[in-house]
């Protein structure tokens, strides 16, 4: 963005900017996320267009020869895993250099962990565009996409371990300097992040190297798919921790800041991030209630873990909610919820990503549905299961991650937000939009409409869907002006944005900081002990009978 | 021991914020349990691996379709393939207890019937498994909802209940 586009040293012209490198690497990484957003988004708009009879898929043939699905698979992979994983790699390495008050420990290291996560992306796009890989996010073989796409997206994973390696260097380094302080939070929180995303990626790492790369470049003959399900899954629940968490750090130590108040508890953060780094990944067999082939009671134990997360879940809300309060209170506010209007509702950033944190609560509500054993099987596989996400990955982290770059994309370059009212314009127009489109998602849901499938040409269409199926085309449509509003007006303030003297990095302090926060919660290792641990308990039986008993000889499939 | 006002009132927030927090994931946990024991309402169990190409000469699934078990017992033999189930239509008369027994050939598919707890992955080299008891009589819908290729939208089926 304009950071690598003008000479460095006019980023901050009286002194030398130590932090020149974690910001260009922010910008570009902010760049390729909301690039990625932008196509996958268009890609939604061809869905609920289509779901609601208005096929775009013809003329677009030529471009996009695998029409819905290939589109699908568009919106997923670029949505869920390129926005995302970009956003949070940039995000995690400025804020966590900025927390530390130090550069990361490597710069080379720094930019490799960005280059390669690129060359990975261009490896999987190719056959996505060419319709080679057109088997959605989730891969499931036996369907079988051109094998570079399993080996791009493993590039893209692998790169982001080498955040965690530079962010550990760095902390080592601060630690022989401040060997008796506390971790700043906005860094401890980012280590934490990723080791737990680096223990969550032992599953889709495995299932990539040992299962699927091998067999879609015809090195074995066959695979075993319900191990690679599970693999999978092992990776694919925590993966939306590591997609919220970075929200959730931006919500407790950037959030209460920009409120115009203190963060409540410090020692309570922490204590809800080391439990999802203990509880995140040892849950994913609640993905697979409905799979044959695994035991009933390792189903019902993720189930008791998976609420077990809801816990670090209700105290994040508790203590973000708790600093709002004092935010609002601080600055006049009264009443039991009176003060809620004291609150900086005209600064974009605050309110994009407070509706984040309303529609998540929803999500969360949700999600405990989802996860609740036998009541999956009303919900599972349906557009229930869509209207959720959106409201989880598709708000909750996606509307905070545009909050983040109202103030984060000023900060880089140096120029004032093109335009306020565009920014309000963009939250309300995302909140109202989401909230239409993800309501009428879970009732079609509970109406029994399965997910990821081409209603428009179903034969089987039925008469309640089609009433509910109009709402989801009007918010998917209002969500896109959101986007777009976003777009044009994250572009103008790079291009066109009024010059200024960038503002500090909104941390907030804490009514209850550093001073009340025990040892252990500065620590990293009991965590990932207990984390390890628990992982091995819960999935240990399960994996071991998946590979005693696998037959690893089915061929596979690319039936589109 | 304690230094100001302020941070002991914020600790009895935390502390009756906490206990409700722990309170509805037992409470949410205990309901969940109960019915899946007390009720039975179950999910897919273990129930044995198959070979894909082997299916045509296995039993059930070598003669896909509706046996009585017993009287208003009934056992649905039905095998996945891309992109349709056969059978994918099964009449039963209303008050019967049908197990359903799937396959897949290929690829992984769903098989969701639209109204009841039938909700199951069908999975090739695996026989997935679920009992559900009709009371009301009607069409019910049969949805695949795992896309499982092109033609993934127009796999489906329906249980006629007499």
């Amino acid at each position: 963005m304009a950071v690598m586009a003008r000479p460095r040293g006019m980023v901050r012209e009286e002194v030398v900017d130590r932090f020149a490198t974690e910001k260009s690497i922010a910008g570009w990484n902010i760049l390729v996320a909301f690039l990625a957003l932008a196509l996958g988004g268009l890609m939604g708009v061809l869905q609920v267009l289509q779901y609601n009879g208005i096929d775009l898929y013809r003329p677009l043939k030529a471009i996009l020869p695998g029409g819905y699905y290939q589109g699908l698979t568009l919106h997923g992979v670029l949505n869920v895993l390129v926005f995302t994983t970009f956003y949070i790699i940039g995000f995690l390495t400025f804020i966590a250099a900025k927390a530390f008050n130090r550069p990361l420990a490597s710069k080379g290291m720094a930019w490799f962990t960005f280059y390669f996560m690129v060359a990975g992306l261009l490896i999987a796009a190719v056959p996505i565009l060419l319709n080679r890989a057109t088997v959605m996010f989730t891969f499931y073989p036996p369907l079988k996409a051109n094998g570079f796409y399993y080996l791009g997206l493993t590039m893209v994973v692998v790169g982001t371990y080498f955040l965690l390696v530079n962010l550990v260097m760095t902390y080592r380094a601060w630690r022989k300097e401040n060997p008796a302080a506390k971790t700043p939070l906005a860094a401890y929180m980012s280590i934490i992040t990723m080791t737990m995303w680096v223990i969550a990626t032992f599953g889709i790492a495995t299932e990539m190297i040992f299962l699927l790369i091998p067999w879609a470049f015809g090195l074995v003959p066959g695979t075993d798919v319900l191990l690679a399900r599970t693999l999978f899954w092992f990776t694919g629940h925590p993966i939306v921790y590591f997609w919220l968490l970075p929200a959730y750090i931006s919500w407790y130590t950037l959030v209460p800041k920009q409120a115009g108040g203190k963060l409540f508890s410090e020692p309570m953060a922490r204590v809800s991030f080391v439990l999802f780094l203990v509880l995140s990944v040892p849950i994913g067999i609640h993905h697979q209630y409905t799979d044959p082939g695994i035991s009933q009671i390792w189903k019902l134990v993720h189930f008791i873990f998976t609420v077990g997360v809801f816990f670090p879940s209700l105290l994040t809300f508790f203590n973000v909610v708790a600093s709002l309060e004092h935010a609002g209170r601080s600055r006049g506010g009264e009443g039991w919820l009176a003060w809620i209007f004291a609150l900086p509702w005209k600064e974009p950033s605050f309110t994009t990503q407070v509706f984040a944190m309303l529609l998540f609560a929803f999500g969360g509500a949700g999600g405990v549905i989802n996860a609740s054993y036998n009541l999956n099987l009303v919900v599972h596989n349906t557009s229930w299961i869509s209207g959720h996400f959106h409201l989880t990955v598709g708000s909750a982290v996606a509307l905070t991650f545009m909050g983040i770059t109202y103030w984060l994309v000023p900060y880089l370059t140096g120029r004032a937000l093109w335009s306020k009212g565009l920014g309000l314009a963009q939250a309300w127009l995302w909140l109202i939009g989401m909230i239409l489109f993800s309501h009428f998602m879970h009732m079609l849901g509970l109406h029994g409409m399965p997910r990821r499938t081409m209603i428009g040409a179903a034969p089987y269409v039925l008469p309640e869907w089609k009433l509910l199926l109009p709402f989801t085309m009007i918010g998917g449509l209002l969500m896109f002006t959101s986007a777009l509003c976003f777009l044009v007006n994250t572009l103008m303030t790079i291009y066109a944005g009024r010059r200024e003297e960038p503002a500090e990095v909104p941390f907030a302090k804490a009514l209850s900081g550093p001073e009340d926060v025990p040892a252990v919660l500065d620590r990293f290792w009991p965590w990932v002990l207990g984390s390890l641990v628990l992982v091995a308990i819960n999935y240990g039986p399960t994996l071991y009978f998946l590979v005693s008993t696998g037959r690893f000889n089915i061929p596979g499939l690319s039936p589109w | 021991m304690i230094k100001n006002d302020e941070k002991f009132i914020g600790y009895i927030f935390e502390v009756a914020w906490i206990l409700p927090s722990v309170a509805i994931p037992v409470a949410v946990i205990t309901a969940v349990v109960l019915t899946a024991f007390a009720v039975g309402i179950r999910v897919p169990d273990v129930a044995g691996r198959i070979e894909p190409k082997a299916i045509a000469v296995t039993a059930p699934f070598d003669q896909p379709g509706l046996r009585e078990l017993a009287p208003g017992k009934y056992e649905a033999a039905i095998v996945a393939q891309v992109f349709l189930f056969t059978p994918n239509e099964i009449e039963i008369p209303a008050g019967s207890e049908v197990t359903f027994v799937l396959t897949s050939r290929d690829v992984i598919h769903g098989f969701k019937i639209v109204g009841t707890a039938v909700n199951m992955m069908v999975v090739p080299g695996q026989i997935s498994k679920l009992t559900v008891r009709f009371d009301q009589p009607g069409e019910y819908l049969i949805v695949c909802h795992e896309y499982c290729g092109s033609g993934h939208h127009v796999m489906s089926g329906k249980v006629i209940v007499q």
